[in-house]
């Protein structure tokens, strides 16, 4: 697969501010890539600089093979971007808008209201298409942004915090739009809502006080959690003094008694090395003959993940 | 071209998407009407000519220019979208270009829009048309450099009311640098080649001279000139100041 997007060192200071610290990512066809970072790590000003908007202090950025820096004007053609709280001309009409970034990309005439009827359609702003920008909604607003990012079908998608602000139909829309696109483009979204990262992303990097800290699928961060694979199993209460000696078992770091109910007894059991503890604790169960009315293996969230390694936590 | 055209196209239309416009235009032509009729003396000179009308012109532009350029990239910066536009495939010379154009056509609508006033000074009498539309043509030039001025100054703030100011400040400058209170300032430590300089900046000089009805090369070279180098400079100003 084509790199469409590729970064190389990218470095940005503010004055003394360190503000993005050589960063080296590429992104290819048919990927989605969730940008993640608490605010002012760095995500809106590397995706800047990717659009063409920001010059790197160092390093080098590239899109559909066109260098931002000698040849802004070819990257900009690549690209639909979406900047941060989706500016838009709040005195022009939604229609003229669009129609006004349809002439800009190059289309006249009928191609120019064909693109603008397709995107209208696909974003759904039918009914506001007279209306001021200003006078829209949150929503509308934010959608009218986008429509302008794809009005051109551009090979690779900037999206800055696309669902921020949305209702959560409004944000399911713009998810199943993104997902429907990205067969063959490559998309960035940055975000800090971490379940967008599983819904629509194939590919995550986090990103914490300008440089790289992460960089995998959703799956791979997910592992990186203290509690990651976790094991809860209930008991009935008789058995819970036998339960005692599961730490027995090689690969058990830690029991938890986390609570009692109608006699039944809820255990934490948790891998030092993050392993699937199921199969070896089903067996010693087993083996000891001590009934269990649940078993269920947790699953480390992206958000102990996001926190632990963008707060500087080494264990993850 | 294209995309400048495009631009300016899409610029001159939010002028008119708001009442912005057409209180500008009422009441730049009451003013303009006024200070002909009241100041300028146009019925007591006993003269049929518009030089009591086009006299205070400089005056007028340096209430109504800096209006109008104020927005032109400060607005864009304080709502963002100069990242939207910046983003688009257009080189920042030719966004530059667009917004000044816009401008000045805006500025030239509402100047033609005062011809009422020729109609009534050839009712009157038989004006030297000629020397009328010379005047115009100097008004005109006179307000793309007022605008040139006020749409970089416009590019260093997000605060329209800092643009306005500022712009005011330097057209203000550029008008009165003919005159002593200016050049006494510069004559008492510059060398003599550059307070002639200064004094060959003045709009007044260069505006004056083309009421007169001779449109001189060096006239139009002086307009030319500043109109460029103020938009060169307001495109590097884009350039270095547009993420800030």
């Amino acid at each position: 697969m084509a790199e469409l997007i590729k970064l190389d060192g990218l470095t940005k200071c503010f004055g003394e501010l360190l503000a993005v610290d050589a960063v080296s990512l590429s992104v290819e066809a048919g990927q989605v890539l969730g940008f993640l970072g608490p605010n002012g790590a760095g995500k809106t000003t590397t995706m800047r600089m990717v659009a063409g908007f920001m010059e790197p202090t160092a390093g080098s950025a590239s899109v559909c093979g066109h260098d931002v820096i000698d040849d802004p004007v070819g990257v900009r053609r690549n690209i639909g971007f979406l900047p941060e709280g989706a500016p838009t001309y709040g005195d022009m009409t939604a229609r003229s808008y669009l129609e006004f970034i349809a002439e800009i990309r190059g289309f006249d005439g009928g191609e120019k209201r064909r693109r603008v009827r397709r995107i209208v359609e696909m974003v759904a702003l039918e009914g506001v298409l007279h209306q001021r920008i200003e006078t829209l909604s949150k929503g509308f607003k934010r959608r009218v942004g986008l429509a302008q990012s794809l009005l051109h079908d551009p090979p690779v998608l900037i999206l800055d915090e696309p669902t921020d602000g949305l209702d959560p139909n409004q944000k399911r829309h713009v998810r199943d739009l993104i997902r429907e696109m990205s067969a063959e483009k490559a998309i960035v979204i940055s975000t800090h809502i971490l379940e967008e990262v599983d819904a629509v992303c194939d590919r995550a990097v986090v990103i914490g006080k300008g440089s790289l800290k992460a960089d995998g699928t959703p799956e791979e961060l997910r592992a990186r959690a203290a509690g990651h694979n976790a094991l809860v199993v209930t008991v009935p209460q008789a058995h819970t003094a036998a339960m005692d000696a599961v730490s027995d078992v090689p690969e058990v770091a830690s029991i938890d008694r986390l609570s009692e109910a109608e006699g039944f007894v809820r255990f934490r059991l948790v891998s030092d090395k993050r392993k699937n503890l199921a199969p070896m604790v089903s067996d010693w169960l087993r083996g000891r003959s001590i009934p269990f009315d649940e078993m269920l293996v947790e699953r480390g969230s992206l958000d102990d993940v996001f926190h632990a390694i963008t707060e500087g936590d080494s264990d993850a | 071209m294209r995309n400048t055209r495009i631009i300016a196209k899409r610029e001159l239309t939010s002028y008119f998407a708001t009442p912005v416009a057409f209180v500008f235009i009422v009441i730049f032509l009451a003013l303009t009407g006024a200070f002909a009729f009241y100041m300028g003396g146009f019925f007591g000179r006993g003269q049929a000519d518009l030089e009591p009308f086009f006299a205070y012109h400089p005056w007028l532009y340096l209430l109504f220019i800096p209006a109008i350029s104020m927005r032109l990239w400060a607005e864009e910066r304080k709502t963002g979208t100069i990242e939207n536009l910046m983003t688009l495939p257009v080189s920042t010379t030719e966004a530059v270009i667009g917004k000044f154009l816009a401008a000045w056509v805006f500025s030239g609508i509402s100047l033609a829009l005062t011809f009422p006033i020729w109609i009534t000074v050839n009712y009157l009498g038989q004006p030297d048309n000629g020397v009328i539309l010379a005047s115009y043509a100097g008004s005109f030039l006179m307000a793309g450099g007022f605008l040139s001025i006020g749409s970089c100054l416009s590019a260093l703030t997000k605060n329209q009311v800092i643009a306005f100011i500022a712009a005011a400040t330097v057209c203000f400058l550029f008008t009165m640098s003919g005159v002593d209170l200016v050049l006494n300032f510069f004559r008492a430590w510059a060398p003599d080649i550059l307070v002639d300089t200064i004094a060959s900046f003045s709009f007044l000089t260069h505006f004056n001279a083309v009421t007169k009805g001779v449109i001189e090369a060096n006239d139009l070279v002086f307009f030319a000139s500043l109109i460029v180098f103020w938009l060169f400079a307001n495109i590097l100003i884009v350039e270095l100041r547009k993420a800030r």
